[in-house]
């Protein structure tokens, strides 16, 4: 008899992409669908949850279906039907939620809540094999946490934001500089040409936990600039985009770096939408190899970095192993957290 | 042919399931909790007690709005998923309309109302005539003394629907004095099987495609429209 296999679609709908994937094993990905409704969002300069709830319903059996087309394989070749629980929009979660009931009801396929972190840390099984205990740096617009985890499936947050997420920082200092949102990405690019001539502060750098905190920073900033504009001075938005990413890059980079010493992982994660931006990887890469060359660094693919479906795939593939199945009374967790 | 029928477009949550015009079971509960945690186990329920698979069923029959945007998504979502991964039909059927089916001995001019909430509502305007219920008048959010101002220059009477008609009984009376009546309690909640009965006669739809009739578009989205009149509508959602 051959060995069971473990083929499941995935689905997420946690905010604005409606992804569908098929992932075999953890590992191989069959297909990965992902319909992005940030045009949409840019409109108004966010997120709108009623307006993300309405596109998944126009998106999600066609994002199913092409993920199946693609993947060529039918319902009798699928193991599970995973979905993301939370955390999220609760009224864009709903959507993935229920689609995936009505398919696995509908080919009484077992059924996997799946928690979107826990996705995003393991988009990086999907690059290479995982090796614990190990540090995930988890960046995103909603989180910044380093989890530690000793084995599959098991996390502990040893450090998280205290107020701002990083990503929400970029978004909210990408509106200060007039960028279109989300502002993450073109920051990035403009600290490349800059330098760090603003020295903003390093928040909680010295303090002896593993915590962050990035309000103090964007305070910093927003009143460098609103002080310049009074006074008519002028401002290199460039060296403005330089300075704050170098304040959040040395945090991060630092604190997850003594937290890699302090609980002496065997490979360091990065994770999340953030992880997509160019200076922290750059820094994370060069660091590690300065300082931490026998841990290994995993850094996902770009495309594996935002929010998308494989990612829950090859986390729900964990709790297949592990038969951690659940019910048709499975609902979205907007607030769902490790602990 | 066998019809699962769902309705989740307000606090009342009806599932059925029929065959052809025979009703085979139904559940109807008044409760307010989660339709997200209750339907898919509701329907799992109803299609053991009465040994369906769900690969026998032929058609999926809706209730496609107005109503609660969350409720409707509930609902939508599960019914056009059912509907396209068993390859079976899908039919959407007006949740005023679901209403309206239930009073098929009425002699009135059938007026079914949800709360909008700000003094607005969803109505429409239906009557039975001949054993067909007949819309009358396009489902609507409107404020409930300009639609029972508009109704008042009709002629005719006119009965009310819905377990909120009696926040808007008042408006009513005031314009339609005597010609304005209620419709019996049993009357006020929606069934799955009335909405199953008409979802037989119902054009099928196309489950990709298939939204929710919300009747409003979300409040960023009105304001960004009049604030951007000459905008086109363009596809927002791209495949990345």
């Amino acid at each position: 008899m051959s060995a069971k296999r473990n083929l499941i679609l995935a689905v997420e709908s946690s905010c604005d992409e409606t992804s569908v994937a098929v992932v075999e094993d953890g590992t191989i990905v069959h297909s990965n669908i992902v319909a992005s409704q940030i045009k949409s969002h840019m409109r108004f300069g966010g997120v709108v949850p009623e307006i993300a709830s309405r596109h998944h319903v126009e998106q999600i059996t066609q994002c199913i279906e092409e993920a199946l087309t693609e993947a060529k394989v039918g319902y009798d070749d699928l193991s599970a039907v995973a979905v993301t629980q939370g955390p999220g929009l609760v009224g864009a979660l709903l959507i993935g939620v229920n689609a995936a009931k009505a398919v696995a009801y509908a080919h009484q396929l077992p059924l996997i809540a799946v928690n979107h972190m826990a996705g995003h840390i393991y988009a990086n099984r999907l690059v290479k094999p995982l090796v614990f205990p190990l540090l995930a740096l988890v960046v995103s617009g909603g989180h910044t946490e380093l989890v530690y985890m000793k084995e599959d499936g098991d996390y502990t947050i040893i450090g998280e934001t205290r107020d701002d997420a990083a990503g929400e920082a970029y978004d909210k200092i990408g509106r200060v500089l007039g960028l279109p949102y989300p502002g993450g990405k073109k920051i990035d690019e403009m600290a490349h040409l800059g330098e760090d001539t603003y020295h903003f502060p390093r928040a909680m750098l010295k303090e002896d936990n593993y915590d962050f905190s990035f309000s103090g920073l964007k305070s910093s900033f927003i009143n460098t600039v609103h002080n310049a504009n009074q006074k008519g001075e002028p401002l290199n938005d460039i060296n403005l985009a330089a300075s704050f990413q170098a304040s959040v890059i040395e945090v991060l980079v630092s604190k997850t770096l003594r937290a890699a010493k302090e609980y002496d992982v065997k490979q360091l994660l990065l994770a999340g939408g953030v992880a997509a931006n160019k200076g922290l990887r750059d820094t994370f890469t060069k660091v590690m190899a300065e300082e931490l060359p026998d841990v290994e660094m995993i850094i996902p693919p770009l495309s594996l970095c935002g929010d998308n479906a494989a990612m829950i795939g090859a986390a729900a593939s964990i709790q297949y192993q592990k038969d951690q199945f659940t019910d048709y009374a499975l609902n979205a967790k907007p607030g769902l957290t490790f602990n | 042919m066998k019809v699962l029928a769902i309705d989740t477009s307000n606090q009342a949550m009806s599932i059925a399931v029929l065959d052809d015009e025979k009703v085979i079971g139904e559940i109807t509960t008044n409760i307010k909790r989660n339709h997200s945690e209750r339907l898919m186990p509701a329907i799992d329920e109803l299609m053991k007690d009465v040994q369906w698979q769900p690969s026998d069923l032929n058609r999926i029959v809706v209730a496609k709005g107005p109503g609660s945007y969350t409720g409707l998504r509930i609902g939508v979502t599960v019914a056009k998923t059912l509907a396209w991964t068993l390859g079976v039909e899908l039919v959407g059927i007006s949740s005023l309309k679901t209403l309206a089916g239930n009073c098929e001995s009425s002699p009135h001019y059938l007026v079914p109302l949800f709360d909008a909430r700000r003094k607005n509502i969803y109505t429409g305007l239906y009557q039975w005539q001949n054993g067909e219920l007949i819309q009358i008048e396009d489902d609507k959010h409107i404020s409930a003394e300009q639609w029972a101002e508009y109704l008042s220059k009709k002629e005719g009477t006119f009965e009310l629907i819905g377990e909120d008609q009696s926040l808007f009984k008042d408006t009513f009376e005031r314009y339609l004095m005597n010609r304005v009546y209620e419709a019996p309690l049993k009357d006020n909640l929606p069934k799955a099987s009335v909405l199953g009965l008409l979802g037989l006669k119902e054009e099928t739809v196309d489950a990709h495609m298939f939204t929710p009739d919300y009747l409003k578009l979300a409040e960023a989205e009105e304001n960004w429209r009049k604030e951007h009149p000459d905008q086109l509508e363009e596809a927002y959602v791209e495949k990345i």
